[in-house]
């Protein structure tokens, strides 16, 4: 064989070679997944430490969420206008030490729910009586979301109801009922929104209110004058609603402040979280939104400035769905986890998680997106995410619930879809150029993914193996202790879909630590007080949240999973007002209930 | 998309007046498509990362270099190369780094290995990203959405573009497929009753505003009459559109991945059989 033709042949083997790569890749990533299929609970526990069983029926939840019917000019694409309002937000209103559950419908004279806590391993829906349920009337538009902050600091948590429609503020009466008090509270009277935090960003001791918006709030999605109402561009739009900053005046009434701290954007909002992610004592604002790049607003002590672009997470646009914080690490520093689209062959935008970038603090600080390094990239069409440690290692987890629209399995709008967000924004821009739905699916019937984190810098997903088997259009998830037993169960509520709760069994001889935080000085939620727990030679910072993921709100209890047999050193505890607390080796196995100092 | 138009120069009869500034036809299409990357990044921030770019560049133009040293025993000129790799590097997309080498590795090694009679019948990065869309669709998309989806980048480069292509005398297999594509749109809103703006749209956009300037006109894996090049792009768009009411989503890509090589194989079989012919008369 000549020298020519042995090379010839050789790179004819490299071409091929080439060619079975991506073969190659699948196969080992099949191999993979196929050691994570579905197994027994004790299977599961033995594995990976938990299992989830999903119990809404039995506990006495048989809430099915409706969306939506918006104005017959939308109706050839009304799937996809209408796929947002299934939320969840954990509250426990009547302060009687059990969590309970909010849940928001979205049609017109649809119910909201209320479910309070039995303590009996059962719920009772308890919206009507304290009227909170009929909240979805014709004329005054439909829920999307809710989070509960006690705004007056008279120890009841209040709710807001986040609306496309009128916005409302219901005051907790005790835990006896609540006072619809919107128009005392000077809030306008429609917003177009899917989220809203309860945060006190100017530490005066009272919870502000930030709402972000999505549709542009001049639009009233039943009565539409025209069908120009979708984003001008499908990755840079900023024709949506307009954001607002409601600061607290103490007296029951709140001004609206966005433009003059520093929040102007008309971006299309979907998520929102506040944390003191530069340890300044003051709450960052992160945005994650959709059609567009995040924002992210750096408090500067009542006045934010936008540093989204400097900071990296605000540059590559996607379609941002989720707001979450995590100190994924244990080192004490947040991670921040969005979520995206991804669809095999058609739309690989990728999950973020922005990760602190190694040596940036302050107005340094920079992040870097390792979602893939971290495996927790590819999640569908991705929505609400929560961080929680669900097997209690001692390492913060990560629940994604997805799916966008499932109809007809077997025909698919992604052709459709695809066709015309690539197009200009003239014709974006508009619903009637959008082809109809036609009872097709887009990215619908989606597994779920229980990413599991190996505390090395690795997540895995178990969904299967430990009991998430359903495939609805997930939307909101909240992580909480229902029955006060130690261990985080979860709540995730669908589109157009049934509340489901899993239900957690742990390991056992895996420990835990809890703790409830009251505010005296600083807002009595305590929204924004963080605990830092060091045991074992670890350290994990978590911040009691306003309002996290997607239209969700987690109990405002934190939960430390400790692993086997931990030494608890110390938990020190950081209110809003800036005091600190510090308990030295705080009992496992309990949930420690914190005042901050007069 | 992929390696864009080197168009072949013949020496001129007299020797023009040097012009003020002039640039060689064949660094046209690089720098044309360096700018539109530029333009895009900084305005809008096309790219996931610059160095998913530079892999793509870099993989391309060193297998280029590599490849023609062994099996031409010369150094080959890099523009071909650059074109693909920043082709690749613009319409890949996807959060890991490996399918932007693998897919400028098999664009590159595909015109050494996928030849007839000397000529290499796919274009280069067409044929590397319809393997990647059809082998790792798990991990591989390509661009769709990007420029803002505005109208003054639109129009920018479709004036440059054309400027462009009608200066490597390439105009009419753009002009031909842009006519065909919407007379197309129409008839498919017609069959399929869907708003003719939502099948007008996708020419609207950037990834078919690379893949009429740069893809479809690539002289080397086009056939060489005008007229023939005038059928074969209208076979691309007749192609594209069947493919379109099966509802295939790169559809364009595929049908120049299907046609393109048909082309060049029958040009190449035309111009086998006329040799002969010409061997027979020539013959005494």
């Amino acid at each position: 064989m000549t020298a020519g033709r042995f090379a010839r042949v050789l790179l004819t083997m490299f071409f091929i070679g080439l060619l079975l790569t991506p073969l190659a890749m699948k196969r080992y990533a099949a191999r993979r997944a196929s050691d994570r299929v579905a197994a027994d609970m004790q299977t599961a526990i033995a594995r990976h430490g938990f299992y989830l069983t999903e119990v809404s029926h039995a506990a006495g939840i048989d809430f099915v969420h409706q969306a939506p019917t918006l104005d017959p000019k939308l109706d050839p694409i009304m799937p996809e206008v209408a796929s947002m309002g299934a939320s969840v937000s954990i509250v426990d209103f009547d302060r009687d030490g059990w969590p309970d559950i909010y849940v928001t419908n979205s049609a017109i004279g649809s119910k909201n729910a209320l479910y309070r806590n039995m303590h009996d391993g059962t719920f009772k829906d308890v919206a009507p009586e304290m009227g909170v349920a009929d909240v979805n009337q014709a004329g005054t538009g439909v829920s999307t979301g809710a989070v509960w902050g006690d705004y007056d600091n008279d120890g009841y948590e209040d709710l807001f109801l986040i609306k496309w429609g009128r916005p409302e503020l219901y005051h907790n009466d005790h835990g006896r009922g609540f006072t619809r008090v919107s128009e005392q509270a000077g809030l306008p009277a429609w917003i177009n929104a899917d989220t809203a935090i309860w945060f006190d960003y100017d530490g005066d001791g009272l919870l502000d209110l930030f709402v972000g918006g999505y549709y542009a709030e001049d639009i009233d999605l039943w009565h539409l004058n025209t069908t120009r109402i979708m984003p001008d561009s499908f990755e840079y739009a900023k024709n949506g609603g307009r954001k607002y900053l409601f600061h607290n005046l103490g007296n029951g009434k709140f001004e609206e402040v966005s433009q003059k701290v520093g929040i102007n954007s008309r971006r299309w909002a979907l998520a929102a979280s506040a944390a003191d992610l530069r340890g300044t004592g003051h709450p960052d604002l992160f945005v994650a939104n959709d059609y567009g790049v995040s924002e992210l607003y750096f408090n500067d002590g009542g006045h934010f400035r936008e540093v989204g672009e400097q900071t990296g997470v605000g540059f590559a646009p996607k379609s941002g769905m989720n707001a979450a914080f995590g100190d994924i690490l244990n080192q004490g520093k947040y991670a921040v986890y969005v979520s995206n689209i991804s669809e095999d062959g058609i739309l690989i935008q990728g999950n973020n998680l922005w990760m602190p970038k190694g040596g940036t603090s302050g107005n340094g600080l920079q992040y870097e997106n390792l979602a893939r390094d971290f495996g927790v990239e590819l999640g569908g069409w991705s929505f609400g995410a929560q961080f929680g440690d669900l097997n209690n290692d001692g390492t913060l987890d990560l629940y994604l619930a997805n799916g966008y629209i499932s109809l007809d399995r077997n025909r698919s709008y992604w052709y459709d879809f695809s066709k015309v967000a690539g197009g200009n924004s003239t014709i974006i821009g508009d619903a009637k150029n959008w082809p109809a739905f036609d009872g097709r699916s887009l990215s619908g019937y989606q597994n779920k993914k229980v990413w599991l984190n190996d505390g090395a810098g690795k997540f895995i997903d178990v969904a299967q193996a430990v009991g998430v088997t359903d495939i609805y259009d997930g939307r909101a998830v909240a992580l909480v202790d229902l029955w006060n037993r130690g261990v985080l169960d979860v709540v995730v509520a669908n589109q157009k879909g049934p509340l489901l709760i899993y239900k957690n069994t742990v390991a056992p001889e895996n420990e835990w630590i809890e703790f409830q935080l009251e505010g005296t000085r600083s807002n009595r939620s305590s929204i924004g007080a963080e605990v830092t727990l060091y045991w074992s030679g670890e350290k994990q910072v978590q911040e009691v949240s306003g309002g996290a993921g997607f239209a969700a709100q987690n109990d405002r209890r934190l939960h430390f999973g400790l692993g086997k047999t931990p030494h608890v050193e110390k938990a020190v505890i950081r209110w809003p007002s800036g005091e600190v607390r510090t308990l030295e080796q705080p009992a496992v196995r309990q949930l420690h209930m914190v005042k901050e100092p007069e | 998309m992929s390696k864009m138009t080197t168009p072949v120069i013949s020496p001129p009869a007299k020797a023009p007046r040097k012009p003020f500034f002039s640039l060689d036809n064949r660094y046209i299409a690089p720098a044309f498509i360096t700018c539109i990357l530029l333009a895009g990044h900084l305005s809008f921030g096309i790219l996931e990362s610059y160095q998913k770019t530079l892999l793509a560049i870099v993989t391309s133009i060193a297998l280029e270099l590599a490849l023609g040293r062994i099996f031409f025993r010369k150094w080959v000129h890099p523009a071909s190369a650059y074109i693909t790799g920043i082709s690749v590097g613009i319409l890949v997309r996807s959060p890991a780094f490996w399918p932007y080498a693998l897919c400028s590795a098999l664009s590159i090694t595909s015109k050494y290995v996928l030849r007839v009679r000397n000529r290499h019948i796919w274009n280069p990065s067409t044929f590397g990203i319809s393997v990647m869309l059809f082998l790792a669709a798990e991990t591989v998309a390509t661009l769709s959405i990007q420029w803002g989806n505005y109208l003054w980048p639109m129009l920018v480069i479709w004036a440059l573009g054309s400027v462009i292509i009608a200066r490597l005398h390439r105009f009419h297999i753009t002009g031909i497929y842009v006519a065909s594509f919407i007379a197309f749109a129409f008839l498919r809103s017609w069959m399929t009753g869907s708003p003719w703006q939502s099948e007008i749209a996708p020419i609207t956009g950037p990834m078919y505003q690379l893949f009429i300037f740069f893809m479809i006109t690539d002289p080397k894996t086009t056939v060489r009459s005008k007229r023939g090049q005038c059928i074969v792009v209208f076979l691309v768009a007749v192609v594209e559109m069947i493919l379109r009411l099966r509802q295939v989503v790169y559809a364009p890509f595929y049908a120049l991945f299907m046609v393109g090589p048909a082309a060049m194989l029958i040009e190449i079989w035309m111009d086998s059989r006329r040799a002969k012919s010409a061997q027979i008369v020539a013959r005494p």
